[in-house]
């Protein structure tokens, strides 16, 4: 390549491990989130062929407790929270806003560092002895009850929360202090606006659950008082510090993934979002009213029945940001110029999954059913349907958006469609019969069930086998890209955000010159640089909110 | 139990009917709604596909009026889905009166259930159709959680507290209970059956292959005489602690002035943390029973104390505690 840029601008592994330039560090953290993501896809793969028959097909009872407790805490704690955040944000929020790094550099790094100290830890968790307890801890089977290895795996959960906070607390900073001239609140990309308000949720969540796990270790060391009833402690105070985490926790996985469909959708129509204002109140509000409604999560546990309604009545209020988001999304498609390229089907498979995993939660948010469904396979679909196909889906929709500028190159477009309804078809064929068998009474987390229950497993396991076909692809066509793909040039798409406007991959300081903005977000009508036929549809009949 | 691919199990309780028409409003709503932005995006999809290369959408910003209308009818409807789901769960989390209490027990993992006469099962349970079943919950170790998917009900077993749930089964038959909270190894074959009898054959049931011997007031009079509880809880209420005749059930007058029901996790926590609650004019001179009694010994306990209602209420005492009780 005859220009330099933030890949060639320094050789050898020092340059790497070192680097405090934002766009390495997102390449660092997309190499380890990416190691996770195996790990846990493997324990996933394993989970499901054991299912196949009823009475389990592959392990012992002890090592499939292990299997899905390890495969809930890698891909929660360090594939799915750090995913889109430390990766694409990283990445992009610096260039999107038209700073030349993030406000902490070096801090970054250190984000980078905390985790794979925190990850080495649950490694070794998972190396000797395993953990049994699922992902969610309850006490006190992990504090007094578990034969596993729990004490290193809370240890590594613990210290992996600092990276969370002082990846939230970067991302605040430079939102506010770092943006462009002329790059006001209300012309800030909607990813930056949902990162804002992720970064809100890691910053005042996750001490929480940091301390709540180390409250249950020191209980597991030192035997002291705090869930185990035995010892005066209440088992149902450990939910309580869980959950009030945990539940924003989800907000931390798919607020991000909304942002990437937010750019994605208005750049593939080629007009203004629609509502840009709610899109962006909505993400502030789903991480507010996220915050009150942990409780929902104990429905079943003998909690009061004041506090179960109000709990229900919140989850409630919650639904209705993100349906404002979906219906947003949906109406921009309208009189849009639509493209059929990859990332367009990733954000529009994002909104059908979505969808019927936000809905699926007013099953669950409803008292009277809850009786019922909870804790069961139900439940299993519901949050796959949120994590992996919102959340997952918006993180690869993500990954090819923005592959051009990270790379310089574009992949192989038919082959990244086809992947892309893989992922779509497999994901539905796993996930869709677990709600059919949860309603049906098949409780979670069992290694073995009754055998009226196999033919929904069976057709779960194959979807299983299609879902990960359409995860291998784009490992093995994006690594291909890196050497052979064509060259993608600054704006391919074109895309009107800032990062758009400079080079392919970018040079270390971003851009060559301070860039200022003079238009409002996603609007093509006025940009000649984008050599597109700009305005000419029809007069721009605006109305509305802004 | 079922053959074919049903969609939902069977109704054997007074909640399933209304747990599945739940279902059923909720799914239709969320039907509409999913169908109707999948139809929007499709049809989007190929009308407004991209025609020429360098073409753009119409510019069009937003619409507060829309807006408001999609914020405002969804919220509207999950209300309703928020208190039709609240009159159920009402309902489940407060037993009527006349219920049949069933003592259920859950350890690592095994299911302990024992009858009003004494009567114990292991991963069994006999209930006869049409009664009110109030199930009171206890655990021996970890969180365990007692579900009947043909009832549509579920409960925690939480230690260290009780859980009570109730419901009335509609229906004679067998049917699958599941442990649905992970409780470690071998969570997933911590179940069995509940079986739903005519009321005749459970009393025949019942009396069958029951022994006094085991009639937990029985056994909990004995544990009363060997703990020495009846040294300070004397009957007549003259003694240092405050009569049990016909506590059970009866409002409580504590020392800090409010009032509490003396229910089973009353008497629970009255024997295991003595000093949380005391009856007004009362010392705090009890020593705690945590981690002296299994949760069977607990259940004995209660069990003995709820049979003193039928006894003769004593002169002092009354099961409320007098404000002018002995200093």
């Amino acid at each position: 390549m005859p220009h330099e840029d933030y890949l060639n601008a320094a050789y050898g592994i020092r340059s790497w491990l070192l680097t405090t330039d934002h766009k390495r560090i997102a390449l660092l953290w997309l190499g380890s989130v990416t190691f996770f993501f195996f790990i846990g896809g493997i324990f996933a793969t394993m989970i499901r062929i054991h299912l196949l028959t009823p009475t389990g097909a592959l392990v012992t009872p002890e090592t499939y407790n292990k299997l899905f407790t390890m495969h809930g805490v890698a891909m929660i704690f360090f594939f799915l929270i750090p995913s889109i955040p430390a990766v694409l944000g990283n990445f992009l929020i610096p260039m999107m806003i038209g700073a030349k790094d993030l406000a902490f550099p070096k801090i970054n790094l250190l984000s980078w560092y905390i985790y794979m100290i925190g990850g080495c830890f649950v490694l070794y968790s998972f190396g000797t002895g395993g953990l049994d307890t699922g992902w969610t801890f309850y006490t006190p089977l992990s504090s007094v009850y578990s034969n596993s290895a729990v004490t290193p795996a809370v240890i590594g959960i613990f210290i992996n929360g600092f990276s969370s906070i002082l990846t939230g607390l970067n991302f605040i900073v430079t939102i506010h202090t770092m943006r462009a001239p002329g790059m006001t609140w209300f012309r800030l990309p909607l990813f930056a606006w949902a990162h804002y308000a992720t970064s809100l949720v890691m910053i005042l969540g996750t001490p929480v659950v940091a301390i709540t796990l180390l409250l249950a270790g020191l209980e597991r060391m030192f035997h002291l008082g705090f869930f185990n009833p035995a010892l005066g402690g209440d088992p149902i105070l450990f939910q309580h510090l869980f959950w009030f985490y945990s539940h924003p926790a989800v907000y931390i996985m798919v607020l991000p993934a909304m942002g990437v469909v937010s750019e994605i959708i208005p750049t593939f129509a080629r007009k203004p979002i629609f509502g840009y204002s709610f899109i962006a109140g909505s993400s502030i509000a789903i991480a507010v009213i996220g915050f009150l409604v942990w409780a929902h999560h104990m429905f079943v546990t003998g909690e009061s029945t004041y506090a179960a309604l109000t709990f229900s009545f919140l989850s409630y209020l919650v639904a209705i940001p993100s349906a404002v988001k979906v219906f947003n999304w949906t109406s921009t498609l309208y009189k849009g110029s639509i493209s059929w390229d990859t990332p367009m089907l990733y954000a529009l498979g994002f909104i059908g999954l979505f969808v019927i995993g936000g809905l699926t939660g007013l099953f669950l948010a409803c008292l009277g059913l809850d009786i019922h469904i909870h804790d069961t396979y139900f439940v299993v679909a519901h949050f796959h349907y949120i994590m992996v196909g919102g959340a997952v889906m918006g993180y690869v929709g993500g990954i090819h958006f923005w592959w051009p500028k990270i790379t310089g190159r574009l992949y192989p477009e038919a082959l990244s469609r086809a992947a892309a309804v893989t992922l779509f078809v497999g994901f539905n064929l796993t996930f869709f019969p677990q709600f059919i068998l949860g309603y049906l009474g098949m409780p979670r987390r069992y290694h073995t069930y009754p055998p009226e229950f196999q033919v929904l497993n069976v057709l779960s396991t194959a979807g299983a086998s299609i879902l990960a076909l359409g995860y291998l692809l784009p490992m093995l066509y994006l690594a291909w890209s890196m050497r052979y793909g064509k060259v993608a040039g600054k704006n391919p798409w074109p895309a009107t955000g800032l990062e758009w406007t400079t080079d392919s991959p970018p040079p270390t300081e971003n851009f060559h010159v301070t860039p200022e903005v003079t238009w409002e977000p996603y609007d093509y009508q006025n940009r000649p640089d984008l050599g597109l036929a700009a305005g000419s549809p029809l007069p721009a009949p605006a109305h509305g909110d802004d | 139990m079922q053959s074919q691919l049903p969609f939902y199990p069977e109704q054997a309780s007074n909640f399933a009917p209304h747990v599945d028409a739940l279902m059923l409003f909720i799914t239709g709503i969320c039907l509409f709604f999913a169908v109707a932005i999948t139809a929007a995006i499709v049809i989007f999809f190929f009308k407004y596909h991209r025609k020429k290369p360098d073409d753009v959408g119409v510019p069009i910003e937003g619409d507060s009026r829309l807006e408001a209308a999609w914020m405002v009818i969804p919220l509207i409807l999950a209300m309703a889905m928020f208190g039709w789901g609240a009159v159920v769960y009402v309902d489940y989390r407060h037993a009527p009166q006349d219920t049949l209490d069933v003592y259920v027990i859950g350890k690592q993992w095994m299911w302990k259930a024992q009858q009003p006469n004494g009567m114990k099962e292991i991963n069994e349970l006999h209930v006869p159709v049409g009664r009110n079943i109030r199930l009171i919950l206890a655990s021996e170790d970890v969180i365990h959680d007692f579900f009947v998917p043909a009832f549509r009900v579920k409960m925690d077993v939480v230690p260290g507290h009780y859980n009570t749930m109730w419901f009335r089964p509609t229906k004679p038959g067998r049917y699958h209970f599941f442990c649905s909270q992970y409780c470690g190894t071998n969570h997933a074959i911590m179940g069995g059956w509940v079986t739903v009898m005519e009321p005749s054959d459970y009393a025949a049931w019942l009396s069958g292959s029951s022994g006094g011997s085991a009639d937990p007031v029985v056994a909990g009079e004995k544990l009363f005489a060997e703990k020495a509880c009846a040294t300070c809880h004397v009957a007549n209420g003259a003694g240092r602690a405050p009569s049990l005749n016909g506590v059970y059930g009866a409002p409580v007058l504590l020392a800090d002035g409010s009032t509490v029901t003396a229910d089973e996790s009353y008497i629970r926590e009255s024997i295991l943390q003595p000093n949380a609650k005391i009856v007004a004019g009362y010392q705090p001179l009890m020593p705690t029973f945590q981690g002296q009694l299994t949760e069977e010994q607990i259940l004995a306990l209660t069990a003995y104390i709820k049979s003193l209602q039928s006894q003769p209420v004593p002169a002092k005492g009354a099961g409320i505690a007098p404000p002018t009780g002995k200093k």
